[in-house]
């Protein structure tokens, strides 16, 4: 109650129109700024609000309950409306956060990374993206989802190019990136054409009415679904839909690797949320046994298979990659079991990866911006060389492995006690044995940063070089909230909860 | 000496006002019929695209500076989305054209012309940046340097 009596009414009113607006108008004019210190302040100040604005939004939610916004001043059914519910409330602050972040760190990183005349374009793209990312997590329009979307994604494959200036290999990974998910987005169109026959409108709360008073409709309800799977599949990189991933988080810029890595999957994993247990429903036959054959068995198959790959990868951005496809597979675990406490437990897993893995991809970045170090065998001696950066990189490893004490041991504890509870026994051993295999690909790194002696260069051994404070605080800063999700979980665990039981009903 | 494409050149300098000028009728057109500010920026583009064939992309680019064409983009979105503000400014919901006047319809009126405005504006533009981006690629000379060094 104190808490929320701090935002004016106005903010809580408009909140969710801001969320999508204020990045998108400063983008523009972002686009036409020649000087890019503006466009850093600007950037920074826009993504500032927009977190205040997202945390007062979740706040608000959960004490008042869902609110609607009518954008124009048109009611749902005709217009379209914004919601925050409990499923997206925690999603807005997490991209938000994640956008405050990635901006901090980007001041030094876009001036090694990003050659000088596309700097300011790299802000105003990296707005437009998070204009995108926000405005599909916040709007009610099944079609405008559609169109922040390929908002988002536009502006993704522009900012995954730009790391031409460091490695040429970005525009292919670029380009990769731009087919499969420009295929993926049709294919989600395609879906939304689909329901949209079938229930006559685009509102998602209005579908999912709708279809439920249909069971679950005709044919063409069941070619919706599994075109929405498929496209959703692609773009939170699915296990055999993954193939754009790896080379788009190795060679874009390090900012940008990690926002994507932290929010892109995580915006495209909550639409899947959002279409599997709202618009449609786990009741219907055809859903449930989706759910129960293809995300379960796609899931468990991306877990070993990725982290495996992970294991025999040279270079270390990309080891991260498939460590995020595995973990991609740990959440769709989450969801295919189908229990309130599976999808709070997947849900969770989906915050605390976004928090480790942008820790983890932080490090790496500042290695580099120091060492110029992307393989995995450069990390010799890293302990003694950059001893902040390691330490966080270290803390947001064991995070991942899921350690005791930090947030990957909630959500990993947590999924294994929803699976045992559901009796899918055979689940918790995967979990343990994919956990095993993350012992090994992080294993492996700090192996050589802490028992290997610093590398000589001409006789000399390289002497200690520790990253910038703009980059080290965002980094302690994730690796702070890893470790206070695993200490006392709290916040973050009720609001997985509720949002499971928003999608479920139920509790324990 | 003679022009080969005189006729081209004669025919196009007749129709590319009243290509521009049909652009303007399908755009004030569009809240009562078919058109709007997609369509019509769709149709102004073509007219600028037009000169660019017949006369030459440089004599475009003089015509249309590219920087020109790069704040109209922008000019459009923030046409857009500051009609949006205002609606908020003036107490309604972002986008909510009621506001602008006394009798709502006439508000939604305003609204329109304004957003529909803005859309021609940043159609137009970005039409014609994407011509400008095909018309002025270069042979990848440079490139094939590059790759030479490589190997």
């Amino acid at each position: 109650m104190t808490m929320l009596d701090i935002f004016p009414n106005w903010l809580l009113a408009h909140g969710p129109a801001f969320l999508m607006a204020l990045p998108l108008l400063l983008a523009a004019i972002t686009a036409i700024l020649p000087n890019e210190k503006i466009a850093w302040f600007s950037s920074f100040a826009v993504t500032l609000i927009c977190t205040v604005t997202a945390f007062a939004l979740a706040l608000n939610n959960i004490q008042n309950g869902v609110s609607v916004y009518p954008l124009g001043g048109w009611d749902p059914p005709h217009g379209i409306a914004l919601v925050i519910d409990a499923l997206n409330a925690p999603i807005l602050v997490l991209i938000a956060f994640m956008a405050v972040i990635t901006i901090i760190y980007a001041l030094p990183a876009t001036i090694a990374e990003v050659e000088p005349k596309k700097r300011a374009p790299f802000y105003a793209a990296f707005l437009l993206c998070m204009a995108g990312l926000l405005g599909m997590v916040v709007t009610g329009d099944a079609f405008n989802v559609f169109v922040f979307l390929e908002v988002s994604s536009i502006a993704t494959y522009t900012l995954v190019a730009m790391g031409a200036s460091r490695d040429r290999r970005a525009l292919r990974a670029a380009y990769n990136y731009l087919i499969l998910g420009s295929i993926g987005a049709t294919f989600f169109v395609i879906g939304i054409g689909f329901l949209y026959m079938e229930t006559g409108t685009l509102n998602m709360a209005g579908m999912a009415r709708i279809l439920h008073d249909l069971e679950g409709g005709s044919r063409v309800a069941k070619v919706a679904f599994g075109f929405i799977i498929v496209g959703l599949g692609l773009k939170l990189a699915m296990f055999p839909l993954h193939m754009w991933l790896p080379g788009a988080y190795a060679y874009s810029p390090t900012p940008v690797t990690t926002f994507l890595s932290s929010t892109a999957t995580k915006a495209a994993l909550y639409l899947l949320l959002r279409f599997i247990f709202f618009v449609f429903d786990p009741d219907f036959e055809y859903v449930a046994s989706v759910l129960t054959y293809v995300l379960v068995t796609l899931g468990v198959v991306g877990m070993l298979f990725a982290s495996m790959q992970a294991i025999f990868q040279i270079d270390a951005r990309r080891m991260l990659a498939f460590s995020s496809i595995a973990q991609v597979g740990y959440m769709l675990l989450g969801i295919g079991i189908a229990t309130t406490a599976s999808v709070a437990a997947g849900y969770l897993h989906l915050i605390n990866h976004a928090i480790i893995k942008g820790g983890l991809f932080l490090a790496l970045g500042a290695m580099w911006y120091r060492f110029g170090i992307t393989r995995i065998s450069d990390f010799k001696g890293m302990a003694k060389m950059m001893p902040w950066t390691m330490g966080a990189f270290t803390i947001s490893g064991f995070s991942l492995i899921g350690v005791p004490f930090t947030a990957g041991f909630v959500s990993k504890y947590q999924l294994a006690t929803a699976a045992a509870g559901a009796g899918w026994w055979w689940a918790v051993g995967v979990i343990v044995v994919t956990s095993i295999l993350a012992i090994f690909y992080i294993g492996q790194a700090l192996l050589l940063a802490y028992f290997q002696d610093p590398p000589k260069i001409e006789g000399r051994t390289v002497a200690k070089n520790e990253a910038p404070l703009a980059m080290l605080v965002p980094m302690w800063m994730l690796v702070f909230a890893s470790i206070v999700i695993g200490m006392r979980g709290g916040v973050i665990v009720d609001a997985s909860w509720r949002a499971a039981i928003f999608l479920l009903g139920g509790g324990q | 000496m003679r022009d080969p494409h005189i006729l081209l050149r004669v025919v196009s300098k007749f129709l590319i006002p009243l290509i521009a000028l049909f652009a303007f009728y399908v755009q004030f057109h569009g809240d009562y019929g078919p058109g709007g500010g997609f369509q019509a920026g769709v149709i102004l583009a073509a007219s600028v695209i037009l000169y660019g064939l017949v006369f030459g992309i440089a004599a475009t680019k003089t015509a249309f500076p590219p920087s020109w064409i790069r704040i109209g983009m922008t000019l459009g979105v923030l046409l857009y989305g500051g009609t949006g503000v205002l609606s908020f400014l003036l107490g309604g919901e972002f986008l909510n054209y009621s506001v602008f006047s006394h009798n709502p319809s006439h508000g939604q009126h305003y609204g329109i012309l304004a957003v529909e405005l803005g859309v021609l504006c940043t159609v137009a533009s970005v039409m014609v940046a994407i011509f400008y981006a095909f018309g002025s690629r270069q042979p990848g000379v440079p490139n094939i340097e590059n790759a030479n060094e490589d190997g």
